[in-house]
This record gives C-alpha cells, structure tokens and sequence, in this order.
C-alpha cells in the first residue's frame, strides 16, 4: 500500500480533539493543504468527536475562504481504521486536488512581505 | 449574559485592513461563555487576519490578549503601557466593553468584532435566547418567573394577545406564547388567582424610553 510522501501525518487522539486553530495555523505556517482523518460517523468512541471535526473543518474553511485561500484546500474524510487502502485513496485524492489549485497562496504573499 | 455573535469575516476584514498594528482584545467573561469573543476566538481572528495581510503581501503585526473584562477599570488598565503600540484595538467584548475601551484610551481607534445581541440564557451549546431587557422595574414576582417584557413580541402586561395560537406566538411557529408560559406556570404554583390580579400601567421611563441609565449606590460608592 503506497500514499504520496508529501502528506505529514499528524496523530491525535481523537478528531474531536482537532481545533479550527490547529488547522488555520497549518495554512498560517504554509501547509497547502489539511484534510482530517476521522472514524466513521456513528462510530466514535467518544460519541461525537468526528460530528464536532466536521463543524470544525467547515468553520476553518469558510474562514479561509474570506482570507482568500481556496476553502478546497481543507476537507474532513471519514473511514475504519481497518481501510488502509481508503486511506491511501484519500491522500492520493488530496494531494491531486492540492496539486491542482498549486501552493499555498501565503507562501507568494510571504515572498512579496520580504521583498 | 450579554449574549453576542461573531461578526462576519469580511466585515471585520475591511475595518481594520488599514491598519498595520493591530490588538485583538477578547474578554473572558459573557462573550467567552457565547463562544463569540473568548481566549479561543481571539485566536482563531488573529489567526485569519494574519493569513489576510500575508495573502496581500502585507506585514502587519497582531497581537493577542483577552482580558478578565473590559467593563471594568482595573482590567482595562493592565493594556496601558502597551496601548500606545498599536494603530488599533479589535475589541471582542460586547458593546459596553467596546466603548469602555474607546473611552479610556481616547487616541486609538477602537473596533468591535462582534455584534452584541441581548441579555440571555444558554439553552444548549451553540442556542441562546433572550430572557431579560431590563426595564428597570422587575415583574416576575407577579408573572411566576417568566418576563412578558422580553419574552413576549407586543411586551403586553395583562395575559395573551389576539395571536397566540397552541402555546405560540404568531410572529413564529417556533416561539413560544410568554402568556401561555405564564399562565401555565402560576396554575402549576397553585397560583391562578394572581392572574386576575390586573397590573398597572408600567412606568417605561427607567426602561431605554427615559434616555441612557444609570444606577448610583451611595452605600457602596466610594
């Protein structure tokens, strides 16, 4: 089972634990994109902490859409955690969208600050 | 609490987009409780304007603090020696602390960063509603407890209009009627003859129709 080597796979406890801060800081520091891995609804352990990830991620992506990067940049995906090839599927599908819209547009906003 | 809700991105995007230093003043107290102008959402809009001013090539600096209150003197003071280091404060507290602030440091443009809605109750996460106006003179004594002034759309004071309908108000299905809250409530006290009672033309003049208020307690005034 392969998957892009560009995703950084950052590891919680749970997706409820995912801030709306945690993913703009991530665009903030220059991530081109952020999708969150949760389990499938229904089956949270904690009972809605993938429900709560979800409100996040569109929170944080109707914030980056008024800042004015693309809100394609963020998506929350669902899956067991016995779905290996789901999941390299889903990096696939991120990195190949990602790719699309192409770098974080900060990263040119940063260039133009120190110049 | 003063219950407020946040103002939308763009709205606060061109209010400050000027500036180059920027304060964002959150408050620790009703508007942390409404998830509106708390530690977290001050984060979070410090966060998206600083992504804002990047994306247009912009270096602009700001900074972060919430404060215990901002309708209060001695909290407000704790930003006096830093004050003077930006362009402008973002203030996330309700209206009263937006203009306590304005009021206190008079040459920094101060902005409010959210819009402040009503006196009120958190009925769940995420839903609150309006529970007092304050009117200057409380009835609930006489009402069991649930105020016809800010609960009712007519604010009548002698039992239900013409448009309550099942135990709703007319202007929305979803509303309940406060008279039909009221009486249900004193029946269950036992307490049914009280709504008989006719009440007296209430004096409006301690509610806003008697200008700006305000309360001085010579007992404790210093």
């Amino acid at each position: 089972m392969n998957y892009p080597n560009s995703i950084r796979i950052v590891r919680m406890p749970c997706t409820g634990k995912v801030d709306v801060l945690h993913m703009l800081r991530a665009f903030e520091k220059g991530a081109d994109g952020v999708y969150i891995v949760g389990c499938m609804e229904g089956d949270c352990r904690f009972n809605n902490g993938n429900l709560r990830a979800r409100k996040r991620v569109e929170q944080a992506r109707r914030i980056l859409n008024a800042v004015g990067v693309e809100g394609e940049r963020i998506e929350m995906f669902n899956l067991s955690s016995g779905e290996g090839p789901r999941f390299a599927e889903i990096a696939t599908e991120m990195t190949e969208r990602v790719m699309a819209l192409g770098p974080n547009p900060l990263k040119e906003g940063k260039k133009k600050m120190a110049a | 609490m003063i219950v407020a809700d946040k103002k939308p991105m763009e709205e606060i995007i061109e209010q400050v987009k000027d500036y180059r230093k920027l304060l964002i003043a959150g408050c620790n107290e009703c508007v942390t409780v409404c998830e509106a102008g708390g530690k977290k959402e001050v984060g979070i809009l410090a966060s998206a304007l600083r992504m804002y001013f990047m994306n247009q090539g912009i270096k602009a600096d700001i900074d972060e603090i919430t404060l215990e209150r901002q309708c209060d003197h001695e909290y407000l003071e704790e930003i006096r020696n830093n004050i003077d280091k930006y362009d402008a404060v973002l203030s996330l507290a309700c209206g009263v602390g937006v203009q306590f602030l304005a009021e206190k440091y008079l040459s920094t443009p101060v902005y409010p960063g959210v819009n402040t809605c009503f006196m009120g109750v958190t009925e769940e996460r995420g839903v609150w509603s309006e529970r007092c106006q304050g009117c200057g003179q409380c009835l609930l004594g006489k009402t069991a407890g649930i105020c016809p002034i800010s609960r009712c759309a007519k604010r009548v004071m002698n039992g239900p209009c013409g448009g309550s309908s099942n135990g709703s108000c007319e202007i929305n299905k979803e509303l309940d009627c406060a008279w039909q809250l009221i009486i249900t409530r004193l029946k269950e006290l036992g307490r049914l003859d009280d709504y008989e009672t006719l009440m007296p033309i209430k004096d409006w003049s301690t509610e806003r129709a008697g200008g700006p208020r305000k309360v001085v307690r010579e007992d404790v005034r210093q």
